[in-house]
């Protein structure tokens, strides 16, 4: 299995690389988690994040949501999607998931600062980001393929996860399926005092855009 | 007749080919790359007709495919990048016969009486439509008097 990498510091947040397991390296030299935890205080947006998302959604476009499979990032996700088994016009990538929202709903709609944060380093960057209670994980996060009789998350509902489905996890197990969000029970709520964001750079994304992503999330959720 | 013998060649050890599977499935993903970046082409520049259909079919992933499945995903996007590529060069043919039609209709409109060629038909955007009609209503319909209508475009969402 892929060392944790050493740490970096991110606008004065410490960030790790996730490890890889081998068989899934081995498949996918480029593939990379990048992990940053912060103390937050999650509840509604300031002011200026809700004016930056509205900033967003007044530059982007229709014809934007059409062309930007075209673009590098975007690109690289629908193409992984597709090495992985997924078909990224019925699972869409995060950002153009994001693309049809914005035009559906005719905006990126605020939610709380969290998820606006996400959402602004989505749409700024290309590169998607999550979130986990970082007090529900255990150890270094990590992405996998599933064993068997394994399950998303530790609660008791928790959902039973195919033996060969790709997976983010903890030393305790997944946590989340690759490219969906937290299982039950890891996701970012009112009680959450200190969060882990984690990003996914795949073959074609430079870490640049990986690490901006992930500013973004930081900045954003520091201006509250 | 012992010469013979002697001359004849040894066995030929049997031929194993050897796949590097790690290797085709690498080749395999770089030609999957390359067909998703032909394919995101041809959608963009396929705006903004509809109709068409671009639809790859996943297999339950994510996972890691193995070298099957791999052609699989290959093939599948190559006939579909096949298929939206024929099927564009169809409609563009008929568009640019529609866009004659429009050319002919200008210029001779009472041979084209009654006839309607929309925005739709030449692969533009907006519900306008090139309509050949009578001046001054059945009077011109009487005289003779045709012309082409290029209507104003889409109605209003909320009628009064």
């Amino acid at each position: 299995m892929d060392a944790p990498g050493d740490d970096e510091v991110l606008s004065g947040v410490a960030t790790a690389t996730g490890w890889v397991a081998d068989d899934v390296r081995a498949e996918f030299p480029d593939l990379r988690l990048l992990a940053a935890t912060l103390e937050v205080q999650p509840g509604r947006s300031p002011d200026g994040v809700r004016q930056r998302l509205r900033g967003l959604s007044d530059r982007f476009r229709g014809s934007h949501a059409v062309t930007m499979r075209q673009d590098p990032i975007p690109w690289a996700y629908r193409v992984f999607y597709r090495h992985v088994g997924l078909d990224p016009d019925a699972d869409r990538t995060p950002v153009e998931a994001a693309a049809v929202e914005r035009l559906l709903r005719g905006a990126f709609k605020s939610r709380n600062v969290v998820d606006d944060a996400l959402t602004i380093a989505l749409v700024e960057t290309g590169v998607p980001v999550w979130a986990l209670d970082a007090d529900r994980i255990e150890g270094e996060l990590g992405i996998r393929v599933a064993r068997a009789g394994e399950r998303l998350g530790r609660d008791a509902g928790a959902l039973p996860v195919s033996a060969d489905r790709l997976v983010v996890a903890d030393a305790q197990g997944p946590v989340a399926q690759l490219f969906s969000h937290p299982a039950a029970g890891h996701g970012v709520t009112r009680a959450t005092t200190s969060l882990t964001l984690f990003a996914v750079q795949v073959a074609n994304v430079p870490a640049i855009h990986v690490e901006e992503a992930l500013y973004t999330c930081v900045e954003v959720l520091r201006s509250r | 007749m012992e010469l013979l013998e002697h001359r004849r060649a040894p066995a030929l050890e049997p031929f194993v080919v050897e796949i590097d599977e790690r290797a085709a499935r690498r080749s395999l993903r770089e030609q999957i790359a390359r067909l998703e970046r032909e394919l995101a082409h041809t959608f963009a520049g396929a705006y903004p007709r509809t109709g068409l259909e671009w639809a790859v079919p996943g297999m339950a992933g994510p996972r890691l495919l193995h070298l099957g499945e791999l052609e699989r995903v290959r093939d599948d996007l190559a006939a579909r990048l096949r298929q939206a590529r024929g099927d564009l060069a169809e409609r563009t043919d008929r568009e640019e016969e529609c866009r004659r039609l429009i050319e002919r209709m200008m210029l001779d409109p009472a041979a084209y009486k009654r006839v309607r060629v929309s925005r739709e038909d030449i692969g533009e955007r907006g519900c306008g439509h090139w309509h050949v009609r009578p001046r001054l209503g059945i009077l011109g319909m009487l005289m003779g008097w045709w012309q082409v209508k290029l209507s104003s475009g889409c109605p209003l969402a909320e009628g009064r």
